[in-house]
């Protein structure tokens, strides 16, 4: 039954779309019914496929390189105090600039190809992988430290045994929430400049009124990002087998 | 499991020592017979588990001297009241967890790992050593931080209020096999029971006040882990009125 649910939500939105559709006879260029745009989609898989492999190509990459940049920073700035007071307060300044206004100049800067939208969803996404890898990072237990140091560890040792183990379940919070904004990142770059793409099929299907398509697309995206966020959430729950509380809050 | 050098007595000395505003040593010494246990009892908030960490070198602020003259870094092993087992470890991983900190080579590790199979043995968990702290009970966990201080092989010993979170009958177990994994090496237990003090220490101190006084050496007949008889009961009870009349607070005011 529980396994079920999701599937019966999914059935009954389903339906009370439809009926929206039958009861208000709305034309089809401003709403589709679903039984409309589950036949484009099948009739024209072909087309939003290969659309949609570009857009998952930015998203994979995007995410791969933004966790890598994240991760990477959150460590710097655990491991070195100096870069603590230097990049910490540029790094939230940068948070608050609006990535999506960005976008229009990361095409100019790096074209209407791949480069552009992976970069764009590495901006997205980097901040919140720092943000929670790095306080992770911060609150490693009291006591594992100070057992650590009583063992006579070297630093790196304690960083790499200890403090990076033990910040896994953050760092997770942190990826789970760039697996759900990569696609956002993709999308939102195709739709300033592109000539492949999800983002870019849904602007070209809106715009010739072809709003059957526009739905096809965002359909196959909106499963896309399920299927990355299931993927994802899999990954980490291998990775990370104890209780996220720490036993003895030590 | 006796420890491979002769352990050195240790002299601890506090010129001042203030926590958060208050001044809890003055001119404190404490001194640990060699091969000996002591077992320090007071009061909570009297600062025990401050004294632990002076000695371990985890605050500044204490003079620590070995009898045998050396060097005291890589002499000392700490056991605290909560477990503190790597989650993501399993329990034979976390016992030779310092080899990997201090980056032993391989050789060394391999050692280390045999010798933690064998107090695994000893303390009972040899069938789990594959397992994950969380996999365990809490008195099987408080068992295998107990090997991994063995495992560690230091002559000076420091435990923390090692058994306070476990029910009776797990302690009582786990203090006799403390008393006879730990025989032969110099170990400060700090504790709040006067009962466990009693029970495992070659010597027991109080300590007591503000700033912090350290009682006369108290030292029970008979060789620990000692059974409580009826005169060892009696020794309970002495220093339980001793400890509860120093710090009294009128009774009255709470009932």
């Amino acid at each position: 039954m529980i396994r079920l649910r999701p599937l019966l939500v999914a059935t009954g939105l389903l339906a009370l779309w439809q009926a929206i559709c039958l009861a208000t006879a709305v034309p089809p260029y401003i709403l589709p019914d679903p039984w409309r745009v589950a036949r484009t989609l099948w009739t024209r898989l072909d087309l939003v496929l290969a659309h949609a492999a570009t857009t998952a190509l930015e998203i994979l990459l995007g995410l791969l390189l933004g966790t890598l940049l994240g991760a990477a920073s959150a460590l710097l700035l655990a491991a070195s105090r100096r870069a603590r007071i230097w990049v910490l307060p540029v790094l939230v300044v940068s948070q608050a600039l609006p990535v999506f206004a960005l976008a229009p100049l990361l095409v100019l800067w790096l074209g209407y190809g791949l480069p552009s939208k992976v970069a764009m969803a590495v901006l997205i996404i980097y901040f919140p992988v720092t943000a929670a890898f790095h306080d992770g990072l911060r609150r490693t237990p009291q006591g594992w430290l100070e057992l650590a140091r009583v063992m006579g560890a070297r630093p790196a040792a304690i960083l790499w045994r200890v403090r990076v183990p033990a910040a896994l379940p953050a760092f997770g919070s942190g990826l789970r929430v760039a697996a759900a904004v990569a696609p956002i990142g993709a999308v939102v770059g195709e739709w300033v400049g592109s000539s492949a793409g999800l983002g870019y099929l849904m602007l070209h299907a809106n715009a010739r009124m072809q709003t059957d398509l526009l739905f096809a697309s965002l359909l196959v995206l909106c499963l896309m990002a399920l299927l990355l966020w299931q993927a994802v959430d899999r990954l980490l729950r291998c990775l990370v087998v104890w209780p996220s509380e720490p036993l003895h809050p030590a | 499991m006796q420890p491979v050098e002769p352990a050195p007595g240790l002299a601890l000395a506090v010129e001042r020592f203030a926590f958060e505003g208050r001044l809890l040593f003055e001119g404190l010494a404490l001194e640990l017979p060699a091969g000996r246990m002591t077992c320090l009892l007071g009061p909570s908030g009297v600062g025990k588990s401050t004294l632990l960490r002076l000695a371990a070198g985890l605050l500044p602020g204490a003079v620590r001297t070995a009898s045998d003259g050396e060097p005291l870094s890589g002499r000392i092993a700490w056991m605290a009241q909560s477990d503190l087992l790597l989650p993501w470890l399993t329990v034979e991983d976390n016992l030779i967890l310092g080899f990997r900190l201090r980056g032993a080579d391989r050789e060394v590790l391999r050692a280390a790992r045999e010798r933690a199979r064998v107090l695994l043995e000893r303390v009972g968990l040899a069938e789990r050593a594959r397992a994950l702290p969380h996999e365990l009970s809490g008195g099987m966990r408080q068992r295998a931080a107990l090997a991994r201080t063995l495992v560690e092989d230091r002559p000076i010993v420091l435990m923390d209020e090692p058994f306070s979170a476990l029910d009776a009958i797990t302690r009582h177990r786990l203090q006799e096999l403390a008393a006879e994994l730990l025989r032969g090496r110099t170990v400060l237990l700090v504790t709040h029971s006067p009962l466990e003090a009693l029970r495992l220490g070659h010597e027991v101190r109080t300590l007591e006040g503000l700033p912090a006084r350290l009682g006369p050496p108290l030292r029970p007949a008979g060789n620990p882990p000692r059974s409580a008889d009826p005169a060892l009961l009696a020794l309970e009870a002495r220093l339980l009125e001793e400890l509860a009349g120093a710090g009294r607070e009128p009774l009255g005011v709470a009932a």
